[in-house]
């Protein structure tokens, strides 16, 4: 990245997004509006959840329309660890990443052998599975949820997640690895396979690749990544519940990722920043706020096709 | 003693009722170029499937370069090298032409469970992927969109993403499809020079350029192999007049 494209409009804009995160904690009560240094750090742990569903719908083609259970997987990793007294980081943490790499290994060795409908047809229904057992769970809090007593304890005098800012920036130096993370593997020799993966399936196979297992292994990656945004939810709001597993939040997701820009490095925290913004504001004005939102995302669909990213990118090169 | 690089022996697919391939059988020597032709419907996409591994073949053996392939998936056929190119241009669109090449090239230098380094910084990837857009003079187009290319172009980048995977023979599915005289007779001239490097098995519908490419032609009719021969074996046997060429 140089100097020159941050003049760019798309420039500008994605660090206004990085700045916006930075600084909230200090602009917000200038403001008077302290709730919003919760609103981003929301936005922050819900951006990791979509930038792995970006890295494989939007460079591998393969619409996970129950990306939610993995974020569902990481947050009760947490809870249920923590319900059993289990409060270290260093358990819960790896335990919360490494079951959702282990369920994304099991998702997606049966539903990548299917494409296009069917393929969202059954990742939804694995996630729909998984909402059901902890809606009947009631050791787990069933649909009342989970509360969580204390946060993941790292052991640490200076790092301590009950501390706000600590919480807050831990969210936003994850996010940015993430993104960094995102940016060096589609960018990488596996990378370019997961993208000619989504542009020419049967090419691919053709010239050489099994395309299969490198599709599973950016999906397990994408399992993973999409777990830690639980562990940190959970962590956040010091509780799980199904709703962290129910298709509507994979569908937010999705969403968040086509207004962001599928397919670009920076789209899904942008993504994540309007929605999110856009429901915590429109809330307050009205209680019908759906009634308002629900065109707009018809708008954004039929007349933004690349998202955010897309249509500064189209006002920077009008022929490109 | 010429070296059979190719030998298929009573290949059979069948759709339900329908045999599509009927107990095919032919070889193709190594060095050659080796056309096969036949009427539409005769089966010759079912065939160029077969061969390349992406339809199973109900029963019969194809050996390639002495070994029994008729088992392996469509990436291991690639690996042992045999690879073929696409009747409907097949490549990827919203890459550019030197990727498009960088991926076979990429393929045949083992795994990419490569997480970390550019790949669009990898010297040698563009180098070796250089080359073979100089073998194919596509070298003035490198940093276009593979989408922006006009057909010929095309079709010359998908023959040349074959050639990257750097084949011991050449599936060649319809080279001129869709291409008007001049076109198809620079590709045919493209073809002949690439001649002395591979063997080449030629499925195609432009009869000039099956008779001024081949040395030898296999007639393919109902799935069945009707005659093998030279081009002017072919020309003058009576049964594949009748059959195919329409005049009895």
């Amino acid at each position: 990245m140089s100097i020159q494209f941050l003049k760019t409009p798309r420039g500008i804009y994605n660090s206004l997004l990085i700045l916006l995160c930075v600084f909230m904690p200090i602009i917000a009560p200038l403001i008077g509006q302290e709730f919003y240094t919760d609103v981003v750090a929301r936005v922050m742990i819900v951006t990791i959840a979509a930038i792995s569903l970006n890295f494989i719908m939007g460079y591998g083609g393969m619409i996970s329309f129950g990306h939610a259970i993995f974020v569902g997987i990481g947050g009760y990793s947490v809870g249920i660890l923590a319900s059993h007294g289990i409060e270290s980081a260093y358990i819960q943490w790896p335990v919360g990443i490494l079951m959702s790499g282990l369920f994304a290994l099991i998702i997606g060795a049966i539903s990548l052998r299917t494409r296009g409908v069917y393929f969202i047809m059954i990742t939804l229904a694995f996630a729909q599975m998984m909402y059901f057992l902890s809606v009947s769970v009631e050791k787990y809090g069933s649909d009342d949820g989970l509360t969580i007593d204390a946060r993941s304890d790292f052991g640490l005098s200076f790092f301590d997640l009950n501390d706000a800012m600590t919480m807050y920036y831990t969210a936003f130096m994850l996010m940015v690895g993430c993104l960094y993370l995102n940016f060096r593997i589609v960018n990488s020799r596996f990378g370019r396979v997961l993208r000619a993966g989504k542009s020419n399936n049967e090419r691919m196979a053709t010239i050489g690749y099994p395309t299969f297992r490198y599709k599973l292994v950016a999906f397990v990656i994408a399992g993973m990544m999409c777990g830690l945004s639980g562990l940190l939810s959970a962590n956040f709001e010091d509780f799980v519940s199904p709703d962290l597993l129910f298709w509507t939040f994979s569908g937010e997701l999705i969403f968040m990722v086509v207004l962001g820009g599928m397919g670009t490095i920076m789209g899904p925290l942008g993504g994540a920043m309007i929605f999110l913004f856009l429901t915590e504001i429109l809330s307050n004005i009205t209680e019908a706020w759906h009634l308002i939102f629900g065109p707009f995302l018809i708008l954004v669909v039929l007349f933004a096709r690349g998202g955010v990213e897309g249509f500064l990118k189209k006002y920077e090169d009008p022929n490109g | 003693m010429a070296d059979i690089m190719l030998k298929v022996e009573n290949l059979v697919k069948r759709f339900g009722g329908l045999v599509a391939t009927d107990s095919f059988s032919m070889d193709v020597i190594q060095g050659e170029i080796h056309a096969i032709i036949g009427p539409n419907g005769a089966g010759k996409t079912t065939l160029i499937h077969q061969l390349s591994g992406l339809l199973n073949s109900d029963s019969g053996t194809i050996q390639f370069d002495g070994k029994e392939i008729s088992h392996l998936s469509a990436p291991k056929r690639c690996h042992a090298g045999m690879v073929r190119s696409y009747q409907i241009t097949s490549i990827f669109k919203d890459f550019s032409v030197l990727d498009n090449v960088a991926m076979s090239i990429q393929a045949r230098e083992g795994h990419s469970f490569r997480f970390w380094d550019d790949a669009g910084k990898d010297a040698d990837l563009s180098e070796k992927a250089m080359k073979i857009l100089n073998e194919t003079s596509l070298q003035d187009k490198a940093g276009i969109l593979a989408d922006n290319l006009a057909h010929g172009e095309q079709r010359q980048l998908e023959v040349a993403m074959a050639l990257a995977t750097s084949p011991k023979m050449l599936l060649l599915d319809e080279p001129m499809a869709g291409m008007g005289p001049e076109e198809s007779s620079t590709v045919t001239k493209f073809l002949n020079s690439m001649k002395v490097n591979y063997t080449m098995l030629l499925i195609e519908h432009d009869m000039d350029a099956v008779f001024a490419l081949a040395d030898r032609i296999t007639v393919l009719v109902y799935g069945k192999a009707i005659a093998c021969g030279t081009p002017e074996e072919i020309r003058s046997n009576k049964e594949v007049r009748a059959a195919y060429l329409g005049d009895g």
